[in-house]
C-alpha cells in the first residue's frame, strides 16, 4: 500500500510577461487502489499539476511538497520519478522520429525494471496489450507517435501504462479527442491496469463522460489553481448538471 | 548576391550570423515552390551554378584565398598540402570484393572514360587530377544485382591523389561501397557513370582516424530512366569534405542524394552538393542530416539545385537538418535553388538546424529512461531516417554502431 501526498503545492511558470503563479496551494492524497478524478475548467491548472508531479522542467515549485511513501518526489529527476512508480499519460504525447514503438517500449521497460525483460514473455505481453487496445500490430514498427491520430496516441499512452505497471498513474485528459468507442477501449485498458495491480489513478478531465467507464472514488473540483470542492462520485453528477460556473464565479469574487 | 548562409552557432567566438532565408532564383515563370524556408525570390546570382570555371589542370586555377564560394566555409589552412602541394599519385593498397557482374581493375590515364562524368571546379580537385597516375575502375554489368566494396585503410599520412571510376553499364543493378578507414591525407576525384536504365547505389563512408584530411569531388552522370542513389557518410577525420555533383542527364533520370554525418570536437565535416536537372522529367531528392557535439565541431552543407532550361516536368526537393547537441558547435546550411524553366512539376527546399528537443527528452525520461539513454535514442532516431534509406543491411548495422560509438564519445 502506497501513498502519493501533495501538500500546499505552489507552482509558477516563467512567461515573457514575467513569473506567473498557476497552482496556489494544492492538497491531495492518493492511496493505492484509489481513483481520484480532478475536474476543472480550461486553464485551471490541471495539466500543470500533472506535469509538476512528473517533473517537467518548465514548472517551478515555489513551495509545498510531493512525497511518495514519504520520499521527496520533488528531489527526483524525471526518470527517477518514473522508476519510483509514477506514470503520466500525456494530454499531448510527443513524436519521436526514428524511434520505433517496440524499441521505445523495450527501452522503457528495461529502465523501469532495471533489467531487460525476458524476450519471449515480453513480446507476448506487448502483442496481447496491443490487441486489447485494438491497436494494429503494425504500430510496433512505427515511430513513436509519428503520424498517429489523436485517438491512437491516447491508446499508445495506455499501452505503456499497462506494460510499465506503475504504482500511480496521472491521466491528463486521456478522454479528450476520443469517440465513444475509443473512449470505451481506453477506459477498459485503465480498468484492466487497476484490476491487475493496486494502481492508484489521478484522472484529470474536463468532462464527466469518462467517469461512466472509470468509476472515481473521489472527485476534486479544480478552479484557479486550487481545489475548490471535494466529494464522492455524486459530485461529478452535480458538475454534469451545473457545470463549473458556480465555482468560477466564486473564485473570481474571492480573487 | 545576398549572403545566404544559414548558421546556427553555439560557439561564442563565432556568434550566429543570423538566419537569412535561402534564395530562389530563376529566369522562368515562377513555378510552384514547395518548401518551408522559401520566402525570398528574385536575387540574381553572380553566375549560374553550372557556369563555374572548370579545368583538369591545377595550374589553370589561381591560388586559393579562402574567399571563393567553394572555399569560404572550409579551413583551407589545414588543407594547404592538398590544395597546392605536390601529391603522390601512385597506386595504393586496396582491399576489394566484387560479386555478380562487378569487377575492379586499375587503368592508365589514357582510359577514355576519364573526364566523362565531370571535371574539377576547385584547385584541390584539379591538383588531384593532375597528379594521379592510375585510376581504379569499378565496372558493373548485368541485370542481376552485383556488389563491389573497395576498402582503403592504408593510405598513410603523406599527401596523395586518387582517381576512381564507377562505370555502370546500361540496365546494371549494383551496390558499390567505398569504405575509407585508417589515416589519410587525400585529394581525389570519383567519377560515376550510370548507363541508361541502370539502378546503382554508391556509398562513400568516411570513417577515418582522427587526424585524417580528405577532400573529394564526386561527379556523376545519370542516363535515361536510370537511378542513382548516392550516399555520403562522414564520421571520422579532422577535415573531411566530400562534394557530390550529380547531373540527371537523361530523360526520366532519378537521383537520391543522401548524407549523414556526425561531427565531434574539433572536427570539420563538409558536403557541397550540386544536383543538376539537365533533362526533362527528372526527379531529385537531396537529404542530408547531421549531428554536432563538442567544442569546435563544425559542419557545412551547401545544396545547390539547378533546374536547367530543358528540364521540364522536373520534380526536385532538397533538405538539410542538423541536430546540435552541445555548446561550441557550428552548423552552416546553405540551400540554393535555381530554376530556368517555368514548366516543372515541383521544386522546394528546407533547411533546419536545431537544438535538442527537450519535450522529446521529457517524454522518454517520463517513461523511466535515463537522460543519457534518452539523448542517444533521439539522436539515433534523427540520423537513422537517412541510414534506413541506404538499403544495404550490413552497412546500416555498422553505421548504427558507429553512431552509438560517436554518442558514447569514444575516440575513433
Ligand atoms: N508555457 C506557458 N506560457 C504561458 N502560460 C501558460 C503556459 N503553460 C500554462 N500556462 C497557463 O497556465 C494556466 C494553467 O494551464 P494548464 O495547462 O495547467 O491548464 P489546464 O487546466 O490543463 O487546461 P486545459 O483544460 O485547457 O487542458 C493557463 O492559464 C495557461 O494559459
Ligand atoms: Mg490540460
Amino acid at each position: 500500500m502506497s501513498t502519493l501526498a501533495i501538500r500546499d503545492l505552489h507552482v509558477s511558470i516563467e512567461t515573457d510577461q514575467g513569473t506567473k503563479p498557476i497552482l496556489r496551494g494544492v492538497d491531495l492524497d492518493i492511496s493505492s487502489g484509489e481513483t481520484h478524478a480532478v475536474m476543472g475548467p480550461n486553464g485551471s491548472g490541471k495539466s500543470t499539476l500533472a506535469y509538476t508531479i512528473a517533473g517537467h522542467p518548465r514548472y517551478t515549485v515555489d513551495s509545498g511538497s510531493i512525497t511518495l511513501d514519504g520520499e521527496d518526489v520533488l528531489a527526483m529527476s524525471v526518470d527517477e520519478r518514473a522508476r519510483a512508480g509514477l506514470f503520466l499519460a500525456m494530454q499531448y504525447p510527443v513524436e519521436i522520429p526514428g524511434v520505433t514503438v517496440s524499441n521505445f517500449l523495450r527501452t522503457a521497460k528495461t529502465a523501469i525494471d532495471g533489467k531487460s525483460p525476458a524476450i519471449r514473455g515480453w513480446v507476448k505481453d506487448v502483442r496481447q496489450s496491443m490487441e486489447n487496445l485494438r491497436m494494429d500490430s503494425a504500430f510496433a514498427e512505427r515511430n513513436v507517435n509519428e503520424g498517429f491520430s489523436g485517438g491512437e496516441k491516447k491508446r499508445h499512452e495506455i499501452l505503456q501504462l499497462e506494460l510499465l505497471k506503475p504504482k500511480f498513474a496521472v491521466l491528463d485528459e486521456t478522454d479528450s479527442g476520443l469517440d465513444v468507442d475509443a473512449l470505451k477501449i481506453v477506459s477498459e485498458g485503465v480498468n484492466r491496469a487497476k484490476g491487475s495491480s493496486d494502481l492508484g489513478v489521478l484522472l484529470i478531465t474536463h468532462y464527466t463522460r469518462i467517469l461512466r467507464y472509470i468509476k472515481p472514488d473521489f472527485v476534486h473540483v479544480f478552479v484557479a489553481g486550487r481545489v475548490a470542492e471535494e466529494g464522492g462520485p455524486e459530485l461529478a453528477d452535480r458538475l454534469e448538471d451545473e457545470g463549473y460556473d458556480r465555482y468560477v464565479a466564486a473564485a473570481a469574487a474571492s480573487a | 548576391m545576398a549572403e545566404e548562409v544559414q548558421t546556427l552557432s553555439t560557439d561564442p567566438e563565432h556568434p550566429a550570423q543570423g538566419t537569412t532565408t535561402p534564395v530562389v532564383t530563376g529566369t522562368g515563370t515562377r513555378p510552384a515552390i514547395i518548401g518551408d524556408a522559401t520566402t525570398g525570390h528574385g536575387d540574381v546570382p553572380v553566375q549560374t551554378r553550372n557556369e563555374r570555371f572548370a579545368s583538369t589542370d591545377v595550374a589553370a586555377f589561381p591560388p586559393v584565398t579562402g574567399r571563393e564560394a567553394t572555399w569560404k566555409l572550409t579551413p583551407i589552412g589545414e588543407l594547404k598540402a592538398l590544395i597546392e602541394g605536390g601529391l603522390d599519385g601512385s597506386r595504393y593498397p586496396v582491399d576489394t570484393t566484387a560479386t555478380g557482374g562487378a569487377q575492379v581493375v586499375w587503368v592508365g590515364r589514357e582510359d577514355e572514360r576519364i573526364g566523362t562524368a565531370g571535371i574539377p571546379e576547385d584547385r584541390a580537385a584539379a591538383n588531384a587530377w593532375s597528379s594521379f597516375q592510375e585510376a581504379l575502375v569499378v565496372r558493373v554489368t548485368g541485370e542481376e544485382a552485383s556488389t563491389a566494396t573497395v576498402v582503403r585503410t592504408e593510405l598513410g599520412s603523406a599527401a596523395r591523389a586518387a582517381h576512381t571510376i564507377v562505370d555502370a553499364a546500361p540496365f546494371a543493378k549494383a551496390v558499390v561501397v567505398l569504405d575509407n578507414r585508417g589515416t589519410a591525407h587525400l585529394a581525389e576525384n570519383v567519377e560515376i557513370l550510370v548507363g541508361d536504365g541502370a539502378d546503382i547505389t554508391v556509398v562513400s563512408v568516411q570513417d577515418w582516424d582522427d587526424d585524417a584530411k580528405h577532400v573529394a569531388n564526386h561527379f556523376a552522370q545519370v542516363g535515361r530512366d536510370a537511378h542513382l542513389k548516392h550516399v555520403v557518410v562522414s564520421f571520422g577525420g579532422a577535415v573531411v569534405r566530400v562534394n557530390p555533383s550529380v547531373t540527371l542527364a537523361g530523360s526520366g533520370a532519378d537521383g537520391d542524394l543522401l548524407g549523414v554525418y556526425f561531427a565531434d570536437a574539433a572536427q570539420h565535416l563538409e558536403s557541397q552538393v550540386f544536383l543538376f536537372h539537365k533533362a526533362d522529367h527528372t526527379k531529385g531528392r537531396v537529404e542530408y542530416r547531421g549531428a554536432l557535439q563538442g567544442e569546435g565541431a563544425h559542419t557545412v552543407w551547401i545544396g545547390d539545385v539547378l533546374i536547367g532550361p530543358d528540364a521540364t516536368g522536373t520534380d526536385s526537393y532538397e533538405q538539410n537538418r542538423n541536430l546540435v547537441l552541445t555548446d561550441g558547435t557550428r552548423a552552416d546550411s546553405v540551400p540554393n535553388l535555381e530554376i530556368e524553366t517555368g514548366d516543372i512539376a515541383g521544386a522546394g527546399h528546407a533547411s533546419a538546424t536545431g537544438r535538442f528537443d527537450d519535450e522529446q527528452l521529457f517524454y522518454l525520461q517520463a517513461r523511466g529512461i535515463p537522460e543519457e539513454v534518452a539523448r542517444r535514442l533521439v539522436v539515433r532516431g534523427f540520423l537513422s531516417s537517412i541510414v534506413q534509406k541506404i538499403g544495404v543491411p550490413e552497412l546500416e548495422e555498422r553505421l548504427q554502431q558507429a553512431i552509438e560509438a560517436e554518442l558514447a564519445g569514444e575516440a575513433r
